[in-house]
């Protein structure tokens, strides 16, 4: 029968314990070996005149075969009547340490291998504790080399006892030991004679034992958006439902940011089509009602929402060359979600190979290198996550420190309110200072560079409603931002001014230097002025970096500005009570290369507020400041 | 979810993150069968689109109908295909087939050479190529997202840390990034999966009346076919099932010397 289902093992442990050994056997003694292959090694070997070594099939880098250790991890298939298998072979030695992570982290089950003749080694242990951190919960260990220990039942029993007893104090309970010989392949594919007193399974059986983990898919609906595409009509929000399952018609929430939304379409392509998707699916999903959501953020059903703050407790393994230490900031990756952040404080440093509380000579606190700890981080911005004892996908998350993915965590249950209470968070969470204020310091603060949005168009064409709405949802996103508005200037800054063509002009220039002084100082700054001339308005795009200045054209009908007549100006100027009036007794010139128009006779006004925004993202105004 | 779909939930995992994370990213296509059903992943990924331009290394030992169907399907499913080509090393003739060259200089040259001139004219800092970890030793030891310093240089012994699908996508200037997304695939996955997505692929790896076919396709004077009576994708899948020679036997450059393909790939080879 063919196999029809797939599991990832690791073969994990100390150093030199016969690891490599073990899945060149395995695969010998199992016929997977590709033809020719043992011939070829065998051959090497004589060619190099070293002894011939199993561990060859996996440590195939020259490296790797000079030293006789695995440095990095790799993976080969095998398969037994039921199913196929994927072996990931780990390196031992502790130099390694972020290889033999990388090599579990993606397994479901693992055999740990113990050197009969060595007994339990410092990496022993700490493969151990770092599997279940991993949550790798299926782990068989595999006591080698029995050869060297005479077959004998004793030691086998006394490995045993010493290693089940370390399991039991970091809260693993393990599968089964079973006494082998890599290198002769006892026990391996078959029992063997050398050891008439084990009644076990041999290893084959046991893996057959293992179970295949499929996505969480009766917990919580957790979709983390990965991106947004409008490849063509259609808004889609790509991502990969983590957890859960999600629905047409599901009223969704995104965390963080608190919108709320209802699925309309689930996408897929050449895929028959089906109204839900299940957890570990990757799929796209449109909205009935449009609203701003980008990478990182969360949906999930309104009744069930992540937690959404910027501080929480996190046990972490770090695996960077530069120790993880307060006052330096790093970059925490969440799900899709990025957000920069800090250690707060740090609880505990321990070395997992003993449970022993790490001491510094001077007292000095800080997480080195293959060390783990439990601390509190504080992200500059809210993210949402879940208790990894919850939900999984969305309870652990990578540190990246400059460019390279330093260490991982996991966030344990804790007694987390289940939303956040805006303000008080935000101005806690400013904690950086820096020597010279660069205009690149400023945007990597704020998250963003500084910008202006200038919104232009007739009086009602309703200008100051999309900028202070749009104000508000950037205020939220956590972005800097402000509203110029034509009224409010007009009463101080130029109360000097009328409505002549050339009082307009100097009008707009004012405002134009007030808000690329804005722009300068890091803030995303919105004009809603009339601004009624293209010359004027070219006039502020020149006095701001290219890119910089972003023309909105607020475009609805005069008849429909008319009709609306907020501040009953069209009446008066009808009557004639204004004089100059833009529209009627004054010109508009409208924009000639718009970055964006907004109809909005036709649009309301959240849609207008996300097509700007949708804007800003494409230009990527986040991402362009973090290299 | 059957083990097909969970390989391909992957595929198009990465396929997004790339996207998301490279401005200037591209994809290698070789137009072999394994970057015919990466292709197909990454319409997959974005909903019959394929939002970034394909490379293909044209080494003009190519054998002809490769580059017919490359030609074909670029029109049928509006691909943007950028061709990169040694042209010095083939104007002077420093070939294997020239008999200037042995077959990994050649390999060398006229792909790994090649390569790096299109990145570089074209900025690319991110690019998509289809190699699988069960292909060949030092394949096994990849990451999704492997990156490549200045020089195309492949730092084996110490790539990055990659778990949980959070991957390396920072990196210095001038440095680029390799993106696998078949990396944890088969070649009898690639298989099954060509059959239940009926994606159409060369009929090069189809038998032909002298009981032959092309397991792996590369350039005509160093690939050669092997003997097999499969006309069919389930043909080829049965055979797969039940053979244990290796994909690449048919690939004469892999075998001149022991770490003679490790060289090529830590020197910037795919
Ligand atoms: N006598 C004996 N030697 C063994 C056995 N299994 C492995 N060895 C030897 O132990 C040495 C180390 O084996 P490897 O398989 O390279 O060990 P490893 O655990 O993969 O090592 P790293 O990956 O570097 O951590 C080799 O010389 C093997 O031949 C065994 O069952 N009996
Ligand atoms: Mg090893």
């Amino acid at each position: 029968m063919l196999p029809t289902e797939q599991l990832k093992i690791v073969i994990v442990g100390h150093v030199d314990h016969g690891k490599s050994t073990f899945v060149g056997r395995l695969f010998h003694d199992t016929g997977s070996l590709p033809e020719g292959k043992l011939e070829q090694l065998q051959r090497i070997a004589e060619r190099r005149g070293v002894p011939f070594e199993w561990a060859n099939l996996m440590d195939a880098l020259q490296s790797e075969r000079d030293q006789n250790i695995t440095i990095d991890t790799a993976q080969i298939w095998f398969h037994t009547p039921k199913r196929q298998y994927v072996i990931i072979d780990a390196p031992g030695h502790k130099e390694f340490l972020k290889n033999m992570v990388t090599g579990a982290a993606n397994a479901e089950a693992a055999l740990l291998l113990i050197d009969a003749h060595e007994g339990v080694q410092e990496n022993s242990r700490r493969h151990g504790y770092l599997l279940n951190l991993l949550g790798i919960r299926q782990i068989a260990v595999l006591v080698n080399k029995m050869d060297l220990a005479d077959y004998s039942q004793a030691r086998f029993d006394a490995v045993e006892t010493e290693y089940r007893a370390w399991l039991k104090t970091i809260g693993v309970e393990p599968k089964v030991f079973i006494p082998i010989a890599a290198k002769h392949g006892d026990n391996i594919a078959s029992p063997s004679p050398n050891t008439p007193w084990w009644t076990g399974p041999t290893v084959v059986q046991t893996l057959d034992e293992f179970r295949v983990a499929e996505p969480p898919k009766d917990q919580p609906l957790r979709f983390p958006i990965q991106d947004v595409y409008r490849f063509d009509e259609r808004r889609i929000l790509g991502g990969r439902v983590e957890s859960g399952r999600i629905r047409v018609g599901d009223r969704l929430v995104f965390s963080p940011g608190n919108k709320t939304s209802t699925v309309k379409t689930i996408e897929r392509w050449n895929a028959p089509s089906h109204d839900e998707a299940l957890a570990g699916e990757s799929i796209g999903i449109t909205l009935t009602e449009q609203v701003f959501v980008e990478r990182g953020a969360v949906s999930a059903r309104e009744t069930e929402p992540p937690y959404e703050l910027s501080r929480f407790q996190a046990r972490v393994f770090w695996l960077g060359k530069q120790p993880f230490r307060k006052g330096r900031r790093y970059r925490l990756k969440l799900a899709t979600q990025e957000a920069d952040c800090e250690i707060e404080s740090i609880e505990k440093v321990i070395d997992a190979s003993t449970l022993a509380a790490v001491q510094r000579a001077n007292g000095e606190i800080y997480v080195a290198r293959h060390e783990v700890a439990e601390l509190t981080l504080r992200t500059r911005k809210p993210v949402a996550f879940d208790a990894i004892s919850e939900i999984v996908p969305t309870g652990r998350f990578v540190i990246v420190d400059g460019f390279d993915v330093a260490g991982g965590g996991i966030i344990p249950a804790a007694d987390y309110p289940r939303r956040t209470v805006g303000g008080d968070q935000k101005s806690e969470n400013i904690f950086w200072s820096h020597g010279k204020v660069t205009h690149d310091h400023r945007a990597r603060r704020n998250g963003h560079p500084g910008c202006v949005i200038w919104l232009t168009g007739l009086s009602g064409a309703g200008k100051s409603t999309i900028a202070t709405e749009l104000e508000r949802e950037l205020f939220n996103l956590g972005k800097h931002a402000y509203v110029l508005d034509g009224d409010n200037v007009r009463h101080g800054l130029n109360s000097d001014l009328g409505f002549s063509p050339r009082d307009r002009k100097e009008n707009i220039r004012r405002v134009g230097e007030v808000a690329k002084l804005f722009a300068d100082a890091g803030v995303i700054c919105i004009t809603a002025f009339i601004s009624p001339y293209q010359e004027n308005r070219d006039l502020v795009r020149e006095m701001l970096p290219p890119g910089r200045f972003i023309e909105v054209f607020v475009n609805a009908p005069l008849a429909v500005c008319e009709q609306r007549d907020v501040k009953g100006l069209y009446a008066r100027s009808r009557a004639n009570e204004v004089k100059e009036f833009t529209g009627v007794s004054a010109p508009y010139e409208p924009p000639l290369a718009p970055e964006v128009e907004l109809r909005t006779d036709q649009l309301r006004v959240a849609e207008c507020v996300t097509r700007i925004l949708d804007h800003l993202h494409l230009h990527d105004l986040d991402t362009e400041v973090m290299i | 979810m059957d083990y097909l779909s969970k390989l391909e939930n992957q595929s198009i995992y990465i396929f997004r993150e790339a996207f998301n994370k490279f401005e200037h990213l591209a994809m290698l296509w070789s137009i072999g069968k394994d970057s015919t059903v990466l292709l197909w992943l990454a319409r997959k990924a974005f909903f019959g689109h394929v939002p970034f331009p394909l490379v293909h290394v044209d080494t003009t030992y190519k054998i002809p109908s490769m580059i017919e169907y490359r030609d074909r399907l670029c029109r049928e499913w509006n691909l943007q295909l950028v061709v990169g080509r040694n042209e010095a090393a083939l104007r002077e003739g420093r070939t294997f087939p020239n008999g200037r060259a042995t077959r990994v200089e050649c390999c060398g040259l006229l792909k790994k050479d090649a390569l790096k001139t299109v990145l570089d004219q074209h900025g690319f800092n991110g690019v998509i190529v289809g190699v699988r970890r069960d292909e060949e030793p030092t394949r096994a030891k990849e990451r999704y997202f492997s990156p490549r310093d200045k020089n195309m240089e492949w730092n084996v012994e110490d790539q990055p840390p990659e778990l949980w699908d959070q991957f390396k996508t920072d990196f210095d200037k001038g440095a680029h990034i390799r993106i696998h997304p078949l990396l944890h695939w088969t070649e009898l996955n690639v298989w099954e999966y060509i059959e239940r997505e009926n994606i159409p692929v060369i009929p090069l790896y189809f038998a032909n009346e002298r009981g032959e076919r092309y397991r792996s396709l590369g350039c005509f004077p160093c690939t050669s076919p092997i003997s097999s009576q499969a006309r069919t994708v389930r043909e080829i899948i049965e055979e797969l099932r039940h053979t244990r020679t290796p994909e690449r036997a048919g690939r004469a450059q892999d075998k001149e010397s022991e770490d003679a393909f490790e060289k090529l790939r830590r020197d910037g080879y795919m």
